[in-house]
């Protein structure tokens, strides 16, 4: 699929610049162009098409239709739904008190606000451009059940008294907008949408690429095994606490990660670092300390944190 | 007359939208208000999860984005 890239790659590198095949920079420049072209284009064209999707799914339709689910049903809607659902730390607070004051139970809330942050088609292009499309569809999927098991715990737990700051029993109705537009402006929605996306993470992406290109022609094979293998049992917890302040970088990590797995970093390490990277963010803490009690703040963190360090530990296992 | 309610916490795109709006509705020629809504619970009681908003009398029109100047101004110009 990406063969035409492959031949654009290596007329600009070999040709253009005139590097030696098989050199050392020249794999790495090699490298380096070729992916960048080919995220770019995978960015654009998904971020594209997942936009013109979400302009029939705003989110007053989303709760919609969360709200006529049942409760367990709610739960796998609900983190489906958050898939597709823009994350963006200023706009957790209305949707969170959108879905509570609308009657949607607190653990599908849950679920919708674990899958919206850790399921972005931004990370999930980066997964398929740079592992492929197994390891993106895993990702995929071990979020949407991490989602679905946290709000399913949450919900059980019966936390609705750690909830605070605004009054969360007065009921609204659902006002649905937004979903009737006509083509034209879908289109330059998602046009606008794509633009601002590829405006923002662009400089993550090509450095995250540089330093990977770098690691990909300069570091010797399974050089970090020794410390990150499959083996090291601490290598997920550490890799999932580190992955945390990391969230606006999700762009530039991915193909950071993505060279360290090839020089050892065994591959459950690897997920659980991104999924600690896109779903448990530091912004993210401070905001919803607004409308939840620090304990209530502990255990949803605690929870997703369980949910992704033994995730790293199941594909460790599995893979090995 | 024309109320223009632009609905945010005050984040940068909200000030984009509230300026874009102005602009828009300025050269319209038509007679308008401005207001800013900044309370989050009027904010979602109006129905809106996605910052910034745009509402025209009351009439929630776009939610989550700064739409385009034409867009704006169809907008504007066809709301009752």
């Amino acid at each position: 699929m990406f063969k035409p890239v492959q031949i654009l790659a290596d007329w600009i590198v070999y040709g253009v610049f005139g590097l030696g095949r098989n050199t050392l920079a020249g794999g790495a420049v090699n490298f380096f162009v070729f992916d960048t072209i080919k995220i770019f284009m995978l960015l654009a064209g998904i971020i594209f098409a997942v936009s013109i999707i979400r302009t029939f799914l705003p989110p007053s339709k989303i709760r919609e239709i969360i709200l006529k689910k049942s409760r367990f049903s709610g739960h796998l809607w609900a983190a489906g739904l958050g898939i597709i659902t823009p994350f963006c730390t200023c706009s957790a607070i209305p949707l969170f008190l959108g879905f509570i004051q609308t009657g949607i139970p607190l653990g599908v809330t849950f679920s919708f606000l674990v899958a919206s942050p850790m399921i972005n088609e931004v990370a999930l292009v980066m997964l398929f451009g740079m592992f492929g499309v197994k390891i993106a569809l895993l990702y995929a999927l071990s979020g949407f059940i991490i989602a679905v098991a946290s709000g399913l715990i949450i919900g059980k737990l019966n936390l609705e008294h750690l909830l605070e700051g605004f009054d969360l029993s007065k009921r609204i109705q659902n006002v649905a907008f937004g979903a009737e537009m006509p083509w034209p402006e879908r289109l330059s929605y998602a046009r606008e949408y794509t633009k601002d996306i590829l405006k923002t993470v662009w400089p993550y992406v090509l450095i995250g690429i540089g330093i990977g290109a770098w690691i990909h022609g300069y570091v010797p094979e399974n050089f970090l095994a020794r410390w990150a293998g499959a083996d090291k049992w601490y290598a997920v917890p550490l890799a999932t606490l580190v992955g945390i302040p990391l969230y606006s970088n999700a762009a530039g990590v991915i193909p950071l990660v993505s060279a360290l797995t090839e020089k050892g970093v065994a591959l459950g390490t690897t997920l659980a670092f991104m999924m600690a990277v896109t779903g448990l963010s530091l912004p993210e803490f401070l905001i919803l300390r607004r409308v939840m009690k620090m304990r209530l703040l502990f255990i949803f963190f605690g929870i997703v944190g369980v949910g992704i360090v033994f995730t790293g530990f199941l594909f460790n296992y599995v893979m090995k | 007359m024309k109320k223009i309610q632009i609905l945010g916490m005050g984040c940068a795109k909200c000030a984009k939208l509230y300026a874009a709006a102005e602009a828009a509705a300025k050269e319209l020629g038509t007679e308008y208000t401005m207001e800013k809504v900044e309370d989050i619970e009027k904010i979602t009681e109006m129905g809106v999860m996605m910052t910034p908003a745009l509402a025209i009398n009351g009439e929630v029109k776009f939610a989550g984005r700064v739409p385009s100047a034409e867009d704006l101004k169809k907008t504007i110009a066809e709301a009752k």
